[in-house]
């Protein structure tokens, strides 16, 4: 009776000037299971918390590396992801090929995001219904960008995108004057606490359901700054900073301020 | 019914008359440069303690006929690489304007970050840009000349690239139509390879010894290279362009003249002209 007329397809606009589609697609991201990611003067970390579609099941996998100096944290459909994530890993090998040198991290994701807002402008197309953050280092130091559906795509001190990250993004906003002097572990823990706000009530963080992603830009004894390349800790690995983030109030955002959640 | 394979996907002759076979081909097979034309002589190059050093004459010979007397075949790129181009001329202001178009989408591509950094604290200000050193416009060069061979439409230049490198030390390497690349502490294309080779080599036969070398030997070196040029190679000239690149940018000069020529060896020279030995 009363459907939405304007949303069949990405290139109608509605008669309040929206395009449905464009928004439905940045619901499939909220959809996915939050990520956060920041950045400081020296690394750049993405954490993720991972579902398990079922008790049977294993958990998806939720950070990619694309080049020994990208990696990216996907929430949304992973399937989208998969063919964004294939066409980085290529653009960074054909860089790679015909400059000899790692691609830079800003023109690797405008190229997504080009790609991306294509799809919301011609008929028959749908826009990907991932979004991503994308960490990595070039000359420049670490960086970690924003990419949405839409196509947009934005460079971020810290973010979080996916389901309840809203909690995540507090945190991140009350703590922002720290990060960039945080040493590398530092970083992870207020990773790993950005992402404690956004989970539910009787949920925490376990070494199955917790993955951490990492990449530098080292200075060596010689004063030339060396990439640490993209990695991703998963399982045991990540046990020692889970429990140095355990039940510690310090930093904790102020619980209960009656804030807006996406459900 | 006709059934050869040439007749396949054509109209049928026996319905709609003979096929007019000129709307398939007009003037026999494509082809692509097979000999350059207007063409340049050697380009010559030396490295040395913290840069390198980089020389062609002005000349642009059409054949023998030294045509234009006034061609710039060194290019800078970026402010930190120079680029210099044996071989023909048209093909080098092709890959000229390809490079500047490079230089400003890289340049574009860089600038706010620049501004990100300039507000910024110390941290990456030592570090060079993110824009393509020296290294890497050779290796996109290389791909490029490789690529134009493999559809047998050579660039027909021989290319010496020199700068720094991602290590911020000398970098100088050569590239020609064949796509094939290589580096060396001295680099010289066309007679240069014969002449002036074994001259820099003297003085820089590793790179541990061109990083003995001084900026002022380094220039001595080469400019007393482009006279032996002069002397001997026909397709010469003596006003030259010479280039210094070191950290601090390229510094070009373009209206050079060779200096302290002596021409007495050539009365010794027997076996050309009208005299009877």
């Amino acid at each position: 009776m009363f459907r939405n007329n304007y949303d069949n397809d990405s290139v109608t606009f509605s008669p309040q000037g929206r395009i449905f589609q464009v928004e439905y697609a940045a619901e499939a991201v909220k959809q996915g299971s939050v990520v956060v990611g920041i950045a400081s003067k020296t690394h750049a970390v993405l954490v993720a918390i991972k579902r398990n579609a079922e008790e049977l099941s294993s958990y998806q996998k939720k950070l990619f590396p694309i080049d020994e100096h990208v990696g990216i944290a996907i929430a949304g459909l992973t399937s989208d992801a998969r063919v964004l994530s294939n066409f980085m890993k290529q653009q960074c090998l054909g860089h790679r090929l015909t400059y000899g040198r790692n691609m830079p991290v800003r023109t690797l994701v405008e190229m997504i995001g080009s790609k991306a807002q294509i799809n919301t402008q011609h008929y028959g197309k749908r826009p990907y219904g991932v979004g991503l953050l994308v960490a990595g280092v070039d000359d420049q130091g670490p960086h970690l960008f924003e990419f949405q559906p839409s196509g947009m795509t934005e460079e971020m001190v810290a973010f979080a995108i996916g389901a309840r990250s809203q909690m995540a993004r507090t945190y991140l906003e009350k703590n922002i004057d720290a990060f960039r002097g945080c040493s590398r572990e530092e970083l992870i823990r207020h990773g790993l606490r950005a992402l404690k706000e956004s989970l539910v009530q009787d949920r925490e963080l376990t070494v199955d359901n917790t993955s951490v992603g990492v990449v530098g830009a080292v200075k060596a004894d010689d004063g030339t700054t060396k990439v640490e390349p993209f990695r991703v800790f998963d399982g045991q690995e990540v046990t020692a900073w889970i429990e140095s983030v355990a039940d510690d109030k310090e930093g904790g955002a102020g619980e209960g301020e009656g804030m807006e959640v996406d459900s | 019914m006709d059934h050869r394979p040439q007749a396949w996907g054509r109209p049928r002759d026996d319905i709609y008359g003979a096929y007019d076979a000129s709307y398939l081909q007009t003037s026999g097979p494509k082809t692509a440069t097979q000999s350059p034309v207007v063409t340049g002589t050697s380009v010559i190059a030396i490295k040395f303690k913290d840069g390198i050093v980089m020389a062609a004459d002005n000349l642009a010979s059409y054949g023998s006929l030294a045509r234009f007397t006034d061609v710039k075949r060194l290019r800078t790129f970026l402010d930190t690489s120079v680029v210099g181009f044996g071989g023909d001329v048209s093909d080098m202001q092709f890959l000229d304007r390809h490079l500047k178009e490079l230089a400003i989408d890289e340049a574009y591509e860089h600038n706010d970050d620049q501004q990100q950094q300039d507000d910024d604290d110390s941290h990456h200000k030592s570090t060079p840009g993110t824009a393509l050193n020296a290294a890497n416009l050779h290796k996109y060069l290389q791909k490029l000349m490789y690529r134009r061979r493999n559809d047998f439409d050579p660039l027909w230049n021989q290319i010496l690239v020199g700068g720094l490198d991602a290590a911020r030390k000398p970098f100088l390497a050569s590239v020609d139509l064949r796509g094939t690349a290589f580096t060396s502490p001295s680099l010289a294309t066309g007679f240069g390879a014969a002449l002036a080779q074994p001259i820099m080599r003297r003085y820089a036969a590793t790179d541990e010894d061109a990083a003995r070398l001084t900026r002022e030997q380094a220039v001595d070196v080469v400019k007393e290279c482009m006279k032996v040029l002069f002397y001997r190679d026909a397709r010469s000239l003596d006003r030259y362009s010479i280039a210094v690149v070191t950290k601090d940018g390229v510094e070009l000069s373009e209206d050079e003249q060779l200096e302290r020529q002596s021409w007495a060896f050539a009365e010794r020279i027997r076996g050309y002209g009208t005299q009877t030995v």
